[in-house]
């Protein structure tokens, strides 16, 4: 049995210790935002954030999560699809396929709470999810203008 | 006078209106009741009857708009939509869409058309009779909206959902009109706007399916769920053309989880278990043997030999053919000759190949993402013993289809196959990336030599060209070629059509010797295009260049019988920078052509420092496709493509070795990443009065333009692929 604390619900779960936290979202906790592509760590559809910090859930056995750490997925990132990035996504249409974009969003998520402001060479460094249908440019534009939305926000507080 | 529909019985046919998503939600929850899904979507849903195949009309207005092609990210969905609702006149805000079913399109005869949804067909294929339909459901509104009144419908206007009696200035609403104009008997003849009264074609709205993609809401056929539903893992035969000997199931029957391990067709076993990740985990502990056959003695090696026997071989097909190539080359002051070499590359969509089914003996059930729902269906008939009629296919959201999801659908035969082993229970069967990589359908690899005159002037007076490799018909559907020929090999190579040619070149010679390994191969975004242009626009660089001459007027002086392709390629240059000096370091490449009917041009600006490291710095791009549906939808393809393409140049190749493909997963089969990403300018350029494509024409410059600007960049010319296997350091 697993305790965790899934976008700020605790929950528990009977898996075996070794199951990967993305099995275990997708499988038993019916979070399939989070998806599966390679299970090998080397294209980042899978992350979500574990207390802040990006990580690929298909390399994260449950085991090695703790029952106070805070497991965010796409589905938690914002209640109403408000969070800046879900904004300028939708502003600037950058899914195509879409497959790949809960990965995508929930790293940038993570880049931009660390960075609110990053540059072109930031967003290179962190945001190294594979998008087959080559969204990459929106991708860069929706992170700059999400950098946007939220000055704005901060400036209107 | 109002003509009523006389066959009142005709009302069987009609389907009720769900929403995508209500439709979805019911066939989850039907199918353990025995009850099939559009059974229960006719007995369940609202009673909304359409005005016609094409629209439903709801008393809220919300219009409902089917739409029988797939969505796997090229926005087709959307650009149809738009189609539709220009006719149709309605309230794009108030538009939402819905499949309907293979088996629906099998009961109504095919009312919409074709669900193909490959050769970047979408739009071009069907916005004739999608209009159409949105022209009928228009004339039916307003002849409802003008019986009700008593007035002539030739007085009668409609806009934005809204029908005005312009005499008087009466008004009502589409919503309130629908289920009378149900009624009427569809007009047989609309006349369709003039493009220039275009007021939804051509601007760039937003698409319609993209908030549920922010939040996870969006069901992919990988993630569907269904009651009582059981997860299924494959491993088939990693020698294409192998067998399934033996395995030992008692090794992993009592591993968490397990219900069951199953031979599937003759080549593959399959684990049943509760959750996909148990069923993965034992039948990777499961021992399998497999019966390899002679193809285990292929190799990349083997194959490439097969290949150079080709490029010399007496006998071959003629793809273009003009004057007398062989007099000329001899006559030639000057000739230049160059092997490339095209390698197998895998779609690799995002999401896996999957599938669910649902298998009883009297009927058979299947969510899927497909590309051609009609062909998933005979998939399904075919897997499951049954006829058509009683099977229906339900199409999933597409994690990307690259066409690995249009002309094969071995994925849902497995299920089936796997089903009919748990009969009355729904199993979604999900590939391993693994197993995707090593059971695809190949980019088809190919090699071409190509030999080109120059006379004293420096002028093209010759060339000819031997392609030599596989073709995709003869693997696929034999029955496309003519006389043993698969003229799709020539694409872009063409003496005319949609692949034409870009150049007028006097005295010419394309040929193909048709050398066929056992590894299968497909249809892969852009096809054939992809290898030719790269042959045809690199080597007419070597000749620019072996002739002392500008590379953009060299192209010019050959395309003055190719006057949309001149214009794009003008345009990208113009923009570039052509001929004026680029930042320190930096180089460019150019290339054009034309494929699916479309005319596209790109300009690349590399740099390559001194360990031999690429940059891409930008690309400018241009597209003519006629018309333009949504021109923001069309830079998000031209963007994508230059992905697509440049991840192939860049990384794309599977290598075989005994037999199978090497390549597993995406650490040793990459894709181009934000960091390799050039910034990308497009110029959508629809010149009017023809439909091109705009899902794949634009991969094809990708590649030979970088290429073309690496040579300018180091004096190297790349004519063995991808480019990891080169070293790019200046000679
Ligand atoms: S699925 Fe986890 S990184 Fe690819
Ligand atoms: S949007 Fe399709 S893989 Fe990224």
């Amino acid at each position: 049995m697993a305790k965790l604390k899934i976008n700020g619900k605790t929950v528990e779960v009977d898996v075996d210790a070794e199951t990967p936290l993305l099995w275990v979202l997708r499988e038993q906790l019916r979070l399939t935002g989070t998806k599966y592509a390679c299970g090998i760590g080397a294209c980042g559809a899978c992350t979500v954030h574990i207390d802040g910090q990006a990580v690929r859930s298909c390399l994260m056995p449950v085991s090695a999560v703790g029952p106070d750490q805070a497991v965010v997925t796409i589905e938690g990132l914002s209640p109403d699809h408000s969070h800046p990035l879900q904004q300028a996504w939708e502003q600037l249409d950058v899914p195509q396929c879409g497959y790949c974009q809960p990965g995508m969003i929930m790293s940038a998520a993570a880049l931009l709470s660390q960075k609110p402001n990053p540059s072109d060479a930031d967003i290179d460094a962190n945001v190294t999810n594979i998008c087959r249908c080559g969204t990459y440019n929106r991708v860069r534009r929706g992170i700059h203008l999400a950098a946007e939305i939220n000055k704005r926000g901060r400036a209107h507080e | 006078m109002s003509k009523k529909r006389v066959n009142v019985s005709r009302r069987e046919f009609l389907i009720h209106s769900t929403t995508i998503g209500a439709g979805f939600a019911l066939g989850m929850y039907i199918p353990l009741t025995g009850k099939t899904a559009l059974a229960a979507e006719q007995t369940v849903t609202a009673e909304v009857p359409e005005v016609n195949a094409w629209v439903v009309i709801k008393p809220d207005d919300t219009v409902v708009i089917r739409i029988a092609r797939s969505e796997m990210g090229q926005g087709t969905l959307t650009g149809l939509a738009q189609l539709v609702a220009e006719e149709l006149e309605c309230d794009w805000s108030k538009v939402t869409t819905e499949y309907p079913t293979p088996g629906q399109s099998l009961a109504r005869e095919r009312v919409w058309g074709s669900f193909s949804t490959g050769g970047s067909q979408g739009i071009r294929g069907s916005h004739a009779y999608v209009r159409k339909g949105g022209a009928v459901a228009r004339q039916m509104l307003i002849e409802a909206a003008a019986d009700a009144w008593g007035v002539d419908m030739e007085q009668c206007r409609a806009a934005n959902s809204v029908i005005t009696h312009v005499p008087s200035g009466r008004t009502t609403t589409y919503g309130k009109v629908a289920v009378d104009a149900a009624d009427l008997i569809p007009p047989l003849e609309v006349e369709l706007k003039d493009p220039k009264e275009w007021k939804l074609i051509g601007k760039p709205v937003k698409r319609l399916d993209t908030v549920d993609k922010l939040t996870g809401k969006q069901v992919f056929g990988a993630d569907l769920q269904l009651p009582g539903m059981l997860n299924a893992a494959i491993k088939a035969c990693p020698v294409f053309g192998g067998k399934l000997k033996s395995f030992d199931a008692a090794k992993v029957r009592t591993m968490p989880g397990v219900r069951t391990v199953v031979a599937v067709e003759d080549n593959a076993v399959a684990v049943v278990a509760e959750t996909w990740w148990q069923a993965n985990t034992a039948l990777n502990a499961l021992p399998v043997k497999w019966d390899t056959g002679p193809n285990a003695a292929v190799s990349s090696q083997t194959i490439a030999k097969m290949l150079d026997e080709g490029l010399g071989a007496k006998e071959a097909s003629i793809g273009n053919e003009a004057g007398d190539a062989k007099k000329a080359l001899k006559e030639a002051v000057k000739t230049v000759e160059a092997t490339y070499a095209y390698p197998y590359q895998n779609h690799a969509t995002m999401e896996p190949m999957n599938a669910t089914a649902l298998w009883t003996k009297e009927r058979c059930e299947v969510w899927c993402p497909t590309q051609n729902g009609e062909a998933a269906l005979q998939a399904t008939a075919e897997a499951a013993g049954l006829s058509a009629s009683r099977c229906e296919v339900y199409k999933i959201h597409l994690g990307g289809g690259f066409g690995r999801r249009g002309a094969f659908h071995d994925y849902v035969k497995q299920a089936v196959a796997i089903a009919k082993q748990v009969p009355g229970i729904p199993v979604k069967l999900l590939w391993s990336r693994e197993e995707d990589m090593q059971h695809g359908h190949y980019h088809p690899i190919t090699k071409a030599r190509l030999v080109g005159g120059l006379d004293q002037n420096g002028d093209l007076v010759g060339m000819q060209v031997r392609i030599s490799g596989q073709s995709i018909l003869a693997s696929v559907n034999p029955n496309w070629m003519s006389n043993g020929v698969d003229m799709f090999v020539f694409q872009g190579l063409m003496a005319e059509g949609d692949h034409a040619i870009s150049y007028s070149v006097p005295n010419l010679s394309i040929d193909h010797a048709m050398r066929n390994p056992h590894v299968p191969p497909g249809f892969w975004r852009g096809v054939n295009i992809n290898q030719n242009a790269i042959y045809m626009e690199s080597f007419i660089d070597e000749l620019a260049h072996a002739a002392g001459k500008d590379p953009l007027e060299f192209r010019q002086k050959l395309m003055s019988d190719n006057p949309k392709g001149r214009a794009v390629l003008d345009a990208v240059a113009e923009k570039a920078g052509w001929g004026k000096s680029a930042p320190e370091g930096v180089h460019r490449g150019l290339a054009v052509c034309k494929a699916f009917a479309s005319y596209v041009a790109a300009c690349a600006e590399v740099s390559v420092d001194g360990n031999g490291k690429l940059k891409m710095h930008r690309i400018v791009a241009a597209t003519d496709p006629g018309y333009a549906v949504n021109p923001q939808q069309i830079e998000a393809q031209v963007e994508g493509s230059f992905v697509f393409g440049l991840s192939a140049l860049l990384y794309g190749e599977c290598t075989v070795a005994a037999g199978g493909v090497e390549q597993q997963n995406f650490d040793t089969y990459a894709s181009m990443l934000i960091a390799d990403m050039p910034k990308v300018e497009v110029i959508v350029m629809p010149s009017g009065g023809f439909w091109g494509g705009i899902g794949e024409p634009t991969i094809a410059v990708a590649a030979p333009a970088v290429l073309n600007a690496i040579f300018a960049a180091t004096g190297k010319r790349i004519r063995e692929f991808p480019l990891k296997n080169n070293d790019l350091r200046a000679v």
